[in-house]
This record gives structure tokens, sequence and C-alpha cells, in this order.
């Protein structure tokens, strides 16, 4: 099978500092893959080289095979599109017109179905004439997702399956739109979109993600399947807490920290 | 049970800020509307008035045969003085708030103001600079060239203080809304030192002109003055269209911008590159008027929303208004005498400028 993406021995240096240290990565279409690590690995670094939005000081990055940095933006976005973190708008956009914005240039009637569509797959419906600033940070999380899906799904529909990248899309949503969120890129996946997103909930990430891929200190510490990624082992060295892993009915591991002081 | 929720659900929804916006055509018919009829009363009103009965035939529309020594009079105060002065205003107001709503969506601030941060000062400065030294070292032969290097001198002044103050303000893709005010400030205070320099060295025909620049003043308007005008007009109305997209999805940041697909180095160039010019020229036909950069983009965006697309034209129209509105009073309230423009919309527009900040307070985090 052809890659999405592939990354080969990139490194980031900044400032003398190695922010990312010699990755290699390789994403199939239809993977979901979550990378995990902790405060200061380098996940972020990783996703936004990833993006293209950093260029990496050593080695490749390729979509679709051909070299990131060969694609003008306005293309670029139409192969893969990218959720950001921490999006803080100041001027009065309508939750619609934030969504629209990942439109591109198409006409408002030509995308106007995956607009509805993605209002609805995250909540908003109800919201659409609503100004951003003034709603919850979860509520404008979800607003940032779906405008990001109208661009992929613009995108794909011109290009084929694309990439889809995620930074912490979870960070300030309760734990139904946590759920919601991730089965909607679940679903992405399902139709060959590769989905790469950064998740802080390693039970969350290893109940959806088909591969986890740890990060630490820079490097990849390990890049597997589930019950590959997630032992007491590797819990032990990257997080440096001891925990228990368990196995619910269907096979899926989870995972119970267990150097939490017990509540007196 | 379901009738209280859904009462209940109804006074939550009036209380909640829902945005309904107008029609964009709808919105610029009636921006025209009230240009026309602006324009029509600063025809009328001035120093030697013209009653609305006397129009037709001073604009040439309708003459009754037997052209009188009145209509005569007439026709020369308006075409000579009073109708160029009315389009410049009009033209000078629709680029200063253009170009203040263009800044404000490149800064990502409902603050930013080619007057507030010095671009306007560094404009004056450097056209006080030509006024001084093309005088003094080119010598009488040429002066005439004056006319064209002004507006020239002022984009490039203009230029280069957005250019230094864009380089000062952003680092690592982000713009600082402090460091930006605040090197705005500083940036301002040297262009202002300088042409307090040159007010110092000036005679007493450069000190004239160099006063002009620096309170503003419409009294300079010359049909020559609009035909340099005109044209970045009309070359800055159709870049306004080719960018609004790219400053509407700016409002999500740098890095966001560029994952949708905008070219964000070169939606900046040409942002700055627009800005500069329009101030340049504006500040070169008048001098600095302060605050038509701020008030006009901000009632626009309350009243039709922020998207840049309708923001931008709407800004031009509603900027021409405001400025021929506010000419018009400077050249009636201390008739026969004139009030400086820039006095007036400082008067006006500072106030607001405040009212702003305090409204936003919350939303603005320096």
């Amino acid at each position: 099978m052809t890659p999405m993406l592939q990354a080969s021995s990139v490194s980031v240096v900044v400032g003398g500092a190695t922010l990312v240290d010699t990755v290699d990565l390789r994403v199939n279409p239809g993977e979901m893959i979550a990378i995990v690590g902790p405060n200061g690995a380098g996940k972020s670094t990783l996703l936004r080289m990833l993006s293209g939005d950093i260029t990496p000081t050593r080695g490749t990055v390729e979509l679709k095979q051909r070299p990131l940095r060969a694609y003008p933006p306005r293309e670029l976005a139409r192969h893969r599109a990218m959720l950001s973190q921490h999006v803080i708008v100041t001027f009065p956009f309508t939750v619609e017109e934030i969504v629209y914005m990942g439109a591109g240039d198409n006409s408002r009637a030509t995308v106007a179905p995956l607009v509805e569509s993605a209002l609805d797959e995250v909540g908003l419906r109800g919201f659409r004439h609503r100004q951003l600033p003034t709603l919850s940070g979860g509520e404008q999380q979800r607003a940032h997702f779906a405008r990001v899906l109208v661009q992929l799904a613009c995108g794909e529909a011109l290009n084929g399956p694309g990439l889809l990248l995620l930074d912490e899309p979870t960070s300030s949503l309760d734990l139904r739109h946590q759920i919601d969120l991730v089965e909607t890129a679940r679903r992405r996946a399902q139709n060959g979109t590769a989905v790469i997103a950064i998740l802080h909930d390693l039970n969350l990430a290893m109940r959806f993600a088909d591969r986890l891929v740890l990060l630490h200190r820079g490097r990849l510490a390990v890049d597997g399947s589930r019950s590959e990624a997630m032992t007491a082992d590797t819990i032990r060295t990257i997080f440096e807490v001891d925990a228990a892993i368990s196995y619910t009915d269907g096979g899926i591991p989870f995972l119970l920290p267990q150097t939490m002081r017990p509540v007196t | 049970m379901s009738a209280l929720a859904d009462a209940r659900g109804k006074a939550v929804d009036s209380r909640i800020k829902r945005s309904l916006r107008p029609p964009a055509s709808l919105t610029l018919l009636c921006l025209c509307a009230a240009l026309v009829g602006t324009a029509l009363i600063a025809v009328t009103l001035g120093a030697a008035g013209i009653p609305l009965a006397r129009l037709p035939a001073a604009l040439g529309l309708w003459s009754d045969g037997a052209a009188s020594p009145l209509v005569a009079r007439d026709q020369l105060v308006l075409w000579s003085i009073r109708i160029p002065r009315i389009v410049a205003a009009a033209m000078v107001g629709g680029l200063l708030a253009a170009s203040g709503a263009i800044m404000q969506g490149l800064f990502r601030n409902p603050l930013a103001d080619p007057a507030l941060v010095g671009v306007s000062s560094g404009g004056a400065f450097a056209a006080a600079a030509a006024i001084v030294f093309t005088d003094s070292y080119i010598g009488e032969s040429i002066r005439f060239m004056q006319q064209q290097l002004l507006p020239l001198a002022a984009f490039a002044g203009s230029l280069a203080t957005t250019i230094i103050l864009y380089s000062i303000a952003s680092r690592a893709g982000r713009t600082s809304i402090a460091i930006f005010l605040l090197a705005g400030i500083a940036i301002a205070a040297i262009a202002n030192a300088g042409i307090g320099l040159l007010v110092f060295i000036a005679d007493d025909r450069q000190l004239r002109d160099i006063t002009f620049w620096m309170l503003g003043s419409m009294s300079g308007a010359t049909w020559g003055k609009i035909a340099t005008l005109a044209p970045v007009l009309a070359v800055a109305l159709l870049a306004c269209i080719s960018i609004a997209r790219g400053l509407d999805v700016l409002v999500l940041g740098e890095a966001e911008a560029f994952h949708s697909g905008v070219d964000v180095e070169r939606l900046k160039r040409i942002s700055i590159i627009l800005v500069s010019a329009m101030t340049g020229v504006a500040v070169s036909v008048c001098g600095v008027v302060g605050f038509v950069g701020i008030v006009v983009p901000h009632l626009l965006r309350l009243a039709i929303g922020p998207a840049h697309r309708l923001l931008l034209p709407a800004s031009v129209i509603l900027g021409a208004i405001l400025l021929v509105g506010a000419d018009t009073m400077a050249r009636t309230i201390v008739a026969p005498a004139e009030m400086p423009i820039g006095i007036l919309t400082a008067a006006v527009g500072a106030p607001f400028f405040l009212a702003i900040l305090l409204r936003q307070r919350s939303l603005i985090s320096l």
C-alpha cells in the first residue's frame, strides 16, 4: 500500500535544543494513530512538522509520495487538514462563518451540505448564529473541529482520502463530546482518511487508535499496536508512573495509575 | 413541563448574543444612499451658501437660459473649490477607513489604526522632509515636482513605518498586541520628533506647509490631487476583494490560516503594502487625520459582522460619509475661518477609542 504520509529521519532543532530527534513515521490511508507522551516530549512540534507548518531541520516529510514543501499552501490544504490547540478569535464571527472558513474558495451553495453535516457531527447546529467569542472553550473547540471537517471533506471531494491532524482535540471537551469527536475521526478513518491525533488521555487513545506512537524527549520510544505500546514498563519509563493494565471484555487495554496517593 | 422548558429555553435564547446579519446588497445600497445625501448637504453648506433650489443650475444640470451672475458665482465655488474638496474628502475617508480595517485584520486587533500606531506620522514625517529638503537642495527650478514627490514620500514613510512595526511586533508567527501598540507609540514619537526638528529648521513658508500636515486639513484639495488619489483607491478596492477571504481566515491565527490554505506571507506583504499606500496617499492630500480607521470598521462590525468581503467596501463608503461630514463641519462651524479636520476627528474618535477599550477590556488580554 502506498503510504499517505512518510517522515524519514526528521529532526527539529530550535536554538540548539533538539525538539524532535530522528523520527521515522509511516502512516497508511485509513489508519488512526494517537501520539502520546509526557509534556515537552515534542508531540506538537512533530505534528506541526507533519502539517508543513514547521520545516524539519533534517530529514524529509512526504505526503502522498510528494515532498511536503513542494505543495503550495492552497493545494496542501486540499490534502491535509489540521486542528491546532487554542485558536483564539478576536472578531465577532459566528459559528457558521467560522465553519464556512474551512470551505476555501468554494461557493457557499456547493459546501452548504458539508457545513450542515459538520455542524451536526459536533452538535452545534443550534449555535450557528452565536458569536464564537461568546461560547465556552469546549464549544469553540467543537466549532473549529467542524471547520476542519469541512476543509477535509472539500479536499477529499477533489483528491480522495486525505490526512487529518488533530492537536489535543479533546483538551476542553466533556466526556460525551470527547467520545463524539474521536468517533467522528474514526468514521473518517474508515473512509480512508489517515488520522493522527495527539491525545493526553491514554485510555481514550487506546480505545480509538489503531496504533500508538509514544514520544519521549523528542525520540520515538514506541510505535506499535495498543498491546505493544501499553505495557507497565513503558508507562513507568516514559510517564514515570506505576500503572496497572487491565483489559475490557472487548480486549481493549485500560490503564489505572497506581502511584496516586489514596484518598483519606 | 415541556412548555415550561420551552419558555425557559426562549428566555435564555433572547439573552444570548445571536448575530443575524443584514443582506450585503442592502447594506451597501443604504450606505451609498447615505453618502449621496451627505454629499448633497455638504455641497449646499459653506462660506458661500448655495441653497438646494439653486443647486441644479449651479451644477449645470438645468439652466433657465439666462446665465445670471449668481449662477456663475455658484458654479465657480462649486466646481473649483467645493466639489473637489468633497470628492477628495470622500476618497481620503474611504482610504483611511479601509486601511484601518485591513490593519485590524492583519493584527487581529480592533484597536489598530494607521494614525494611532505612527504609520500616518511616518508618512507625514517623510512628507515634511520632502517639503524642507526639496526646497533647500533641489531648488526653485523643479519645485513643480513637489506635487508628485509628496505622495511618494508619504507612501515611502508609511511603508517603512509599517514594516518596522510589523517586524518588531511579530515573532515566530505571533503578533503581540502589547508590543505592537507600544512600538507604535515609540515610532510615532520618533516621527514626531523628526517633524519637530524639521519645523525647527524650516523657513516660514515651509513651516506653514508642515503645520498643515500635522493638523490635517482638506483645504488643499484640488482636481490634481484627486487624480493622484483615484488610481490608488481603485487599485486598493480591487486588492481588497482579493485579500478579503485571507483576512477572514487570518483571524484564526497565522498557523491556522496556513493550515486552511492561505499563503500567509503573501497576504501579509500585500496587506502591508496596501495599508502603506492607502495611508500614505491619504496623508499626502490632507495630512494626519486620525481615528477614522478605528471608528468606521468598529461600527460596521457591530452592524454587519466582521467578514472582510463586506466590511472592506462598506468601510470605504462609511469612511467617505464620515470624512465628508467632518470636513463640512470643519469649514462651517467657525466660518469663515476653518478648523483643522484632524482636531475634529480626534475629538470624536479618541473618546470612541476609549469606549471600545472599556467594552472589550475582558476580551483583549495585553
